[in-house]
């Protein structure tokens, strides 16, 4: 009863969601103050809907009601009351009516936050919200149900894959989708003003909190995924440059670079068509994810057997999308004449050579993700694009892009650079490259000029981001929200590279045969196994090792990796045993019995490697604190009283 | 200079790069480019020798050996028509399974043996994201529920 | 008005992306075709699932087309498609011999008598030697075996009628034909 319900809520949420579109497009056009208001409690509509239909899978997966496909598929009896919940977005068609969910929910906000908004334009809007509103619920109605029923029922389900048994993964989707979903909001604003065809520095102002706060969302997401990977996947790494990471990359690069570029919009009126181009593709690049993700079309060794109508829908309704906005974008963004002068040195020049280098960036990773596809068109052979190239082609233009950021942080609106700063800034640097060095060749012993660089520029964008707070304190200058945020923001950029130069630098990982009571060294350390047992859990039998961890002779931990088996049946699954710490972590993973007593064990010793997901932490906080900033809260009653007097026929 | 001629230059300055990064990216894939072939392409000497590449099939049941008390296991990589036997010292990932899909990441040698220096499973969790679709094809379990 | 060209490069190059897609939809790059396919059938004699003195085979159906469907109790998608296969055997056009795989005797007997017997016999292969050597490596699973004892199709994932009509039906001997 309760599936069925879901699906009949569904289907209202669809016809609310074709109802926003037209009353709010046609709304706007006919200027009927009537077709507008329905357009806003079309939203409300859809939201309530699309919750319900979500709580009715909810409810389906708590009742372990396996006459429902979906839930058959992807849960079991056994399975924890919070991993059934998570399991609604386990898989392809609950992740689904998740996407839906977060795009009502940020519709709703828009909606609300939006009162002082020219109405037409607003209306706009909400009618590019609808638009893919009903792509994705069409897509779930049309091809992936997942009120599906199963007929005869299953008395059991399938289990939720193991994997995603784990509380970051079990959030980690959610968070993800309010920040891929949340550049619809950018997108939707950037196809308006496009429609319009005019652009003033308020659109700028609007959009930007909505931004940061989706791009912040994003960055969380993508951090719990990598840390996940890490802890989880016993085997140490922290990112693959895997088409699927690569899907939510290149979205979190565009979306850094519209932030950047917001900037320049907001206070200057510069770079506008190009400002609108960004918001269309970073939330093109989301959608692009998605197909990637869902249609097989890419070789993977993760190739799932999906239905190639899903690939079909998804494909033809990013066509529409993007296609459409890229269209208009083409036909309008002539009209948008922006021209002001600046100096070389000038915040706006930092900033373009910041969307130059984040975007070559993306388009590297793009070509790299999609070189694959290229080449079994054309039938030159099955291949995959490995690692060491993403490393490099990623690597070439962040050097840059870091170096610049430390002067960048400081330069003003279209002046050049003052001369006082740059003494300070040489200072930062000079002590930068000396911390460097000290860091390689004391810390590690092992002086490599790579690694000499790596730190030497995260060092200088950590302390030239100090700087700031530093000089407005001496001058008892107020820092408002924006500038706090965005020097923890960069702070956090630089913390994240000490993290990636230490461990990409000198990581070290091993693999041993190991019995009881022998030991094996990596790094200084020594790792004994001391002790093997059986150990039970919730739902799973597992062997646990006891590794104690030594360094010169005196005890640092005891590890206790575990290899898992789950009662519902499957493959063995490790649990890494890790020791935390400030300037490493120490690694150790079960592999399987090898007889004569010996079990095989991965080794490894991870340096800094905390500092990557700190970084991302600040990066997030920083973005979420510049978000809030009371300016954007203050216009937005300003533009309210301009909008009154300009609206007066 | 004026603004045009700056605008002009930073127009060029901007193509030349992308054509540059473009070359630098081209070169590098040749490097880079994992090649999969199956164990009869393998055979036939379709796959590069001397250069890593990925060979990938079923693993045959009862062909995994390993050397008691070490690292070293052996087994046999079929598409049902030919076999290649793979050496690797190492840990297995957990979906490994004899009778199950399996790549192989390594090089031939002279003895005919791959030396693989990465093992994945197929459907390899190394990296397993959650919007994996839940595969209409169930593996079999390892015990039979109840 | 002129539109200056640059304005529309991200639209043509989107186009030319999506035409890449378009062509790798049609590829199906995961798809690995069985190399079975044209090959004989793997001879088996397997005990049958209802009686253990007894034993069922490849060679059963000699000289005619026959049906191989791998299923278990613990495969969801087997209940699935449970429903497609009862009506398949309905149609009696051909004869389907069930593989039941890697399961236990006590229970596969009792989902035959609670769900339906679409079977005209069914192995027993609890420890899968048969199954591997048709290049199993899931269940469900489908196999269409000709007259000279060929597989000719294969199909991963459960079987719809849909599927049936589309791939499998087209390959059998018209209705006269049947002995």
């Amino acid at each position: 009863m309760i599936p069925e319900l879901g699906q009949f809520a569904l289907i209202l949420a669809l016809l609310l969601a074709i109802a926003q579109v037209v009353f709010g497009l046609s709304g706007a056009a006919r200027r009927d103050p009537a077709w507008m208001a329905a357009a806003r409690s079309a939203v409300v509509g859809q939201f309530v809907f699309v919750a319900l239909a979500f709580g009715a899978l909810a409810w389906a997966f708590v009742e372990r009601d396996f006459s429902v496909k979906y839930v058959a598929y992807n849960s079991h009896s056994e399975l924890p009351l919070f991993y059934r919940i998570a399991a609604v977005w386990g898989a392809h068609e609950g992740s689904l009516l998740l996407w839906s969910l977060c795009l009502s929910a940020w519709t709703l906000a828009v909606t609300a936050a939006s009162a002082s908004l020219d109405p037409p334009f607003r209306s706009r809007v909400l009618g590019f919200l609808g638009v893919i509103s009903v792509g994705f619920q069409l897509f779930m109605l049309t091809t992936s149900n997942p009120f599906e029923r199963l007929v005869p029922a299953a008395t059991e389900g399938a289990d939720l894959n193991p994997l995603l048994q784990d509380f970051a993964l079990a959030v980690h989707p959610p968070i993800l989708y309010l920040g891929y979903v949340g550049f619809s909001v950018a997108f939707a604003f950037a196809c308006a003003t496009l429609l319009e065809g005019r652009l003033d520095a308020a659109w700028a102002r609007w959009t930007r909190p909505w931004t940061l706060a989706a791009w912040l969302f994003l960055t969380i997401g993508i951090s719990l995924g990598s840390w996940w990977a890490y802890y989880e996947l016993g085997w140490g790494g922290w990112w693959f440059w895997d088409p699927v990471e690569n899907a939510s990359f290149m979205p979190w690069l565009a979306g850094t670079a519209l932030i950047h570029s917001l900037a320049v919009t907001e206070k200057r009126g510069l770079f506008k068509s190009w400002t609108l181009l960004l918001a269309v593709a970073a939330f093109s690049l989301s959608l692009l994810g998605t197909f990637l993700v869902r249609s097989g079309v890419l070789i993977s060794v993760h190739a799932f057997a999906t239905d190639p109508k899903r690939g079909i829908f998804i494909l033809s309704f990013l066509t529409l999308v993007i296609g459409g906005a890229l269209v208009l974008y083409a036909w309008r963004a002539p009209r948008l004449k922006s021209s002001a002068a600046f100096e070389g040195t000038s915040r706006e020049s930092f900033l373009l050579f910041n969307n130059a280098f984040l975007v070559a960036a993306l388009a590297l990773i793009l070509l790299g993700t999609l070189y694959p596809l290229f080449m079994d068109a054309f039938e030159l052979g099955k291949v995959t694009v490995g690692a060491p190239w993403f490393n490099l082609m990623f690597l070439v233009p962040m050097l840059p892009l870091v170096l610049l950021l430390g002067v960048g942080m400081h330069a003003a609106w279209k002046r050049g650079l003052l001369s006082s700063l740059k003494t300070r800034l040489y200072a930062a640097a000079g002590l930068a490259i000396a911390g460097a060095i000290l860091i390689s060749a004391a810390a590690y012993a092992d002086l490599k000029p790579m690694t000499t660089l790596g730190f030497a520029l995260a060092l200088w964008v950590m302390l030239s981001s100090l700087l700031i707070p530093l000089a407005r304190l001496r001058a008892r200058q107020p820092m408002p929200a924006a500038v706090i945020g965005m020097v923890i923001a960069h702070f956090g950029v630089g913390l994240a590279t000490l993290g990636i130069t230490g461990v990409q630098s000198y990581k070290v990982e091993k693999d041993f045969a190991l019995g009881i009571g022998e030991a094996a060294t990596i790094a200084g350390y020594d790792f004994r196994l001391s002790a093997l047992r059986s150990v039970r859990g919730p739902n799973y039998g597992a062997v646990e090792a006891d590794v104690v961890v030594s360094h010169g002779g005196r005890p640092v931990t005891v590890l206790h990796p575990q290899k898992r088996f789950y009662d519902s049946g499957g493959n063995a699954m490790t649990e890494a045993g890790i020791e935390v710490g400030a300037a490493r972590d120490l690694f150790a993973a079960l592999g399987d019995d090898l007889g004569q007593g010996r079990w095989s064990v991965r080794l490894q010793y991870k340096p800094l490697i905390r500092y990557v997901w700190l970084g991302a932490i600040l990066i997030a906080l920083g973005g979420a604190i510049a978000a809030l900033d009371r300016r954007y809260r203050l216009r937005v009653a300003a533009a309210a009283r301009d909008a009154v007097v300009s609206a007066a026929p | 200079m004026t603004p045009r001629r700056k605008r002009l230059l930073a127009v060029l300055a901007i193509v030349a790069g992308v054509g540059i990064a473009t070359a630098l990216a081209m070169l590098a894939f040749r490097d880079n480019l994992l090649y999969f072939y199956n164990p009869t392409q393998v055979l036939a000497g379709d796959a590069p020798t001397g250069r890593t590449f990925r060979i990938g099939g079923m693993v045959t049941e009862g062909s995994l050996k390993r050397t008691a008390g070490t690292l070293l296991v052996q087994f046999v990589v079929t598409d049902y028509q030919h076999s290649v036997p793979v050496r690797y010292e190492g840990l297995l990932p957990d979906l490994f399974k004899e009778g199950k899909g399996v790549i192989a990441h390594g090089h031939m040698t002279e003895s005919g043996e791959f030396a693989a220096d990465e093992v994945l499973a197929k459907h390899d969790e190394n990296y397993m994201p959650p919007e994996v679709a839940a595969s209409l094809h169930t593996p079999t379990p390892a015990r039979v529920s109840q | 008005m002129k539109l200056p060209l640059r304005f529309l490069i991200p639209a043509l190059a989107f186009a030319v992306l999506v035409g890449f897609f378009v062509v790798g939809l049609h590829r199906d790059p995961g798809e690995i075709p069985s190399p079975l396919i044209g090959k004989a059938a793997p001879a088996f004699s397997l005990e049958s699932l209802g009686d253990p003195g007894w034993k069922v085979g490849s060679a059963d159906f000699q000289g005619r087309p026959w049906v191989l469907n791998v299923w278990a109790t613990w495969c969801v998608g087997c209940r699935e498609e449970h429903a497609a296969m009862l009506e398949i055997a309905r149609e009696n056009r051909v004869p389907i011999m069930g593989l039941n795989w890697r399961d236990d005797r006590a229970l596969a007997l009792r989902w035959l008598s609670q769900l339906g017997n679409p079977y005209v016999s069914v192995a027993f292969d609890p420890e899968g030697h048969v199954a591997i050597d048709w290049g199993v490596y899931g269940a469900p699973e489908t196999f269409l075996i000709d007259a000279g004892g060929r597989v000719v199709r294969k199909r991963i994932g459960p079987m719809t009628p849909a599927i049936w009509a589309r791939d499998f039906a087209p390959l059998l001997p018209p209705r006269t034909a049947v002995p």
